[in-house]
């Protein structure tokens, strides 16, 4: 089906819209019972880095899933690049999926294919007609890019240590050039200076490729030091959406203890004095 | 909306090649382009971007790479242009996409070898096993207030009363087919009465046992691989060892215990239920009556056919048992393994049992039980 509907020349990509590069309206999603989001909204700008936190189960994974299109929610409205998602087909909606790039928790590496190998898998489903050999430059040149050695290249997924794999997570995530990257917990399981180094290709790669970037993550180093912005998943919905600054002046209980909390305190940028 | 990338080439009058390009240099607009240009342009001297819309870096790469092999020069590159040249320009070059493939001739010497040497340390392992699993019953025997009995007889669900619905059909099945094939075959000779003493036989001395085993292993020995290798990986095992619980003990005995219990009964079972189905055949294709099919049944089947189902059955129970435990307790590392271990868990179980199977027959006729 996708490779009828990827005939030559059929690429439509619209970039003349200037709104939000996510919107969601609405959003309402349960489990069973149990109401995961309930009137949940969000808006994410073109071209800035966003944090999103939350305390476990409040169901972080679950609106990034729900934008991408692995969970069908209930209820509510989500657009991403001005156009509606819900209910439309894999093959309709083909031409916003193309532009953007999802790393997940685990990096998510197909164990059977070496790390150029997942590079190029994307690029073949979304480019049939692409030349091989050029398919094959790209995937290399992406696999430096994410900041791998060049050797890391023909290697499988087993042989990459953890921080190795979350950067052959990225290169796959790029393999499209998109303009909306999903990370999902990047920093997770990383030691502090694999995290840290994680963190400065984020940002490096943001403005270098000019992404919009939509971040998970419990990292309060990385909120501090790449998010332009941060959302707050509690009580089902998003309860704010600002700079640490603007968050700070809140006094919601939960930010309040997740910012000044003393893991929070160490993690904030120290004056100098 | 975008417009696929383009080029025109200009020449000057010294003989100088301008490409020029036009459009989107992105994925999407990047068609033929590499083709293109490889094929179809000889001499580049200047690349042109004046007139281009969106690039990416995938249209960078092309740009950049054009450029090096050509050793032409890039001009009207806007900021944008020259941000993302210059990021795919410093990147390091990889070698290649796969791995270089070994010498056909030393691989399969490779394969060979290390088969070779699998085989043998899980047959050394496999003994291992096996002895430390007798090791932790003796201790035990010593120490019988540390016996869980009720995860052994949790098992006892698992293994024997869970399967019972699935042994019986499949046992019910495989007499009717011996009946319906045995009498085809024997009343070529006006035999077919010695029907019953196939279907009476074959059952109780063979393929009750052997068929409840092959189910066995492909149920339960499956499922200990599955679980102690879960166990395994997510660091159970060895949290029980540091609590000073021994794994074999909480574990692995039980479920060796179950099997063993678990699969005179069951093969008994399938015999029955076989010889049940080979009746009803009888009655309905043979016209012989149930009550004369089941008097038939007792004078033809000697006793000692019943005592060889029944001397096997525990062996093989814990063949299946033990394998299957010991291969959950060989996971290491990731969860691809714990598939592989499952997967090897039923064959060498499957195996095993059809080797002993033949032992055994040969002891039985040795021994005049035949």
């Amino acid at each position: 089906m996708l490779d009828d509907l990827l005939e030559k020349n059929n690429v439509v990509v619209d970039r003349s819209f200037d709104g939000p590069t996510i919107s969601v309206k609405g959003l309402r999603n349960s489990f069973g019972d149990q109401v995961v989001h309930e009137n949940l909204d969000l808006e994410v700008k073109r071209g800035e880095i966003i944090g999103v936190v939350g305390g476990s189960g409040t169901g972080k994974s679950v609106l990034m899933r729900s934008i991408i299109g692995l969970q069908k929610p209930d209820e509510g409205e989500v657009e991403v690049f001005g156009e509606s998602l819900l209910g439309r087909s894999e093959g309709q909606t083909i031409d916003v999926r193309r532009r953007w790039g999802v790393l997940f928790q685990g990096g998510a590496l197909f164990s059977t294919l070496t790390v150029a190998e997942n590079v190029m898998v994307p690029i073949r489903e979304f480019y049939p007609d692409m030349d091989r050999d050029f398919r094959r430059e790209v995937a290399k040149y992406k696999v430096c890019l994410s900041g791998l050695p060049p050797d890391a290249a023909p290697k499988y997924p087993s042989e990459l240590s953890g921080g190795m794999r979350k950067r052959a997570g990225i290169a796959r995530a790029l393999a499209l050039d998109p303009e909306l990257l999903f990370l999902d917990e990047p920093t997770a399981g990383l030691d502090p200076i694999g995290a840290a180094a994680f963190d400065s290709l984020t940002r490096e790669l943001q403005q270098t490729l000019g992404l919009t970037v939509f971040l998970i993550t419990h990292d309060l180093d990385t909120l501090h030091a790449i998010c332009d912005r941060v959302a707050v998943l509690a009580d089902k919905k998003v309860i704010a959406v600002g700079t640490i600054q603007e968050l700070l002046a809140l006094d919601h209980p939960w930010i309040q203890e997740y910012f000044n909390g003393p893991r929070g305190r160490m993690a904030a940028p120290q004056p100098t004095i | 909306m975008n417009i696929p990338g383009d080029f025109v080439e200009e020449f000057a009058e010294d003989g100088a090649v301008t490409l020029r390009f036009s459009g989107d240099l992105s994925i999407a607009g990047m068609n033929d382009l590499p083709e293109r240009i490889r094929d179809g342009v000889s001499r580049i001297d200047r690349l042109d971007l004046h007139e281009i819309g969106y690039i990416d870096t995938v249209g960078a790469w092309l740009i950049h790479r054009t450029a090096r092999e050509t050793e032409a020069e890039i001009v009207g590159a806007d900021a944008e242009a020259e941000r993302l040249l210059a990021a795919v320009g410093g990147v390091a070059r990889p070698s290649d996409v796969r791995p270089d493939p070994p010498n056909p001739f030393a691989r399969v010497l490779n394969d060979v070898g290390e088969a070779t040497t699998i085989a043998i340390t899980t047959l050394v392992g496999l003994v291992g096993f096996f002895g430390s699993v007798i090791a932790a019953a003796f201790s035990l025997m010593l120490h019988p207030g540390r016996i869980r009995w009720h995860a052994v007889i949790q098992r006892f669900d698992v293994v024997g009363v869970r399967a019972l619905g699935i042994v019986g059909l499949m046992s019910f099945l495989i007499g009717l087919v011996i009946a319906q094939q045995g009498a085809v075959q024997l009343r070529q000779f006006g035999a077919e009465v010695f029907t019953v003493n196939l279907v009476g036989r074959l059952t109780m001395r063979e393929l009750g046992v052997l068929m409840t085993a092959i189910m066995v292993a492909g149920r339960s020995g499956s499922a200990f691989a599955a679980q102690l290798g879960t166990m395994k990986l997510t660091e159970e095992i060895d949290a029980m060892r540091t609590i000073g619980v021994s794994p074999v003990e909480a574990l692995v005995l039980p479920r060796v215990l179950a099997a063993i219990i678990m699969l005179p009964l069951l093969g008994f079972y399938a015999s029955v239920v076989a010889i049940i189905g080979g009746g009803l055949l009888s009655w309905v294709e043979l016209d012989i009556p149930p009550a004369t099919f089941f008097s038939r049944i007792r004078e033809v089947v000697p006793l000692t056919d019943v005592y060889v189902g029944l001397v096997k059955a525990p062996v093989f129970g814990a063949v299946i048992a033990v394998t299957g435990c010991y291969q959950g307790m060989q996971v290491e590392g990731n969860a691809e393994q714990v598939g592989a271990r499952t997967t090897a868990a039923v064959v060498q179980g499957i195996f095993l049992v059809i080797v002993l199977d033949a032992f055994f027959a040969v002891f039985f006729t040795w021994i005049g039980w035949s």
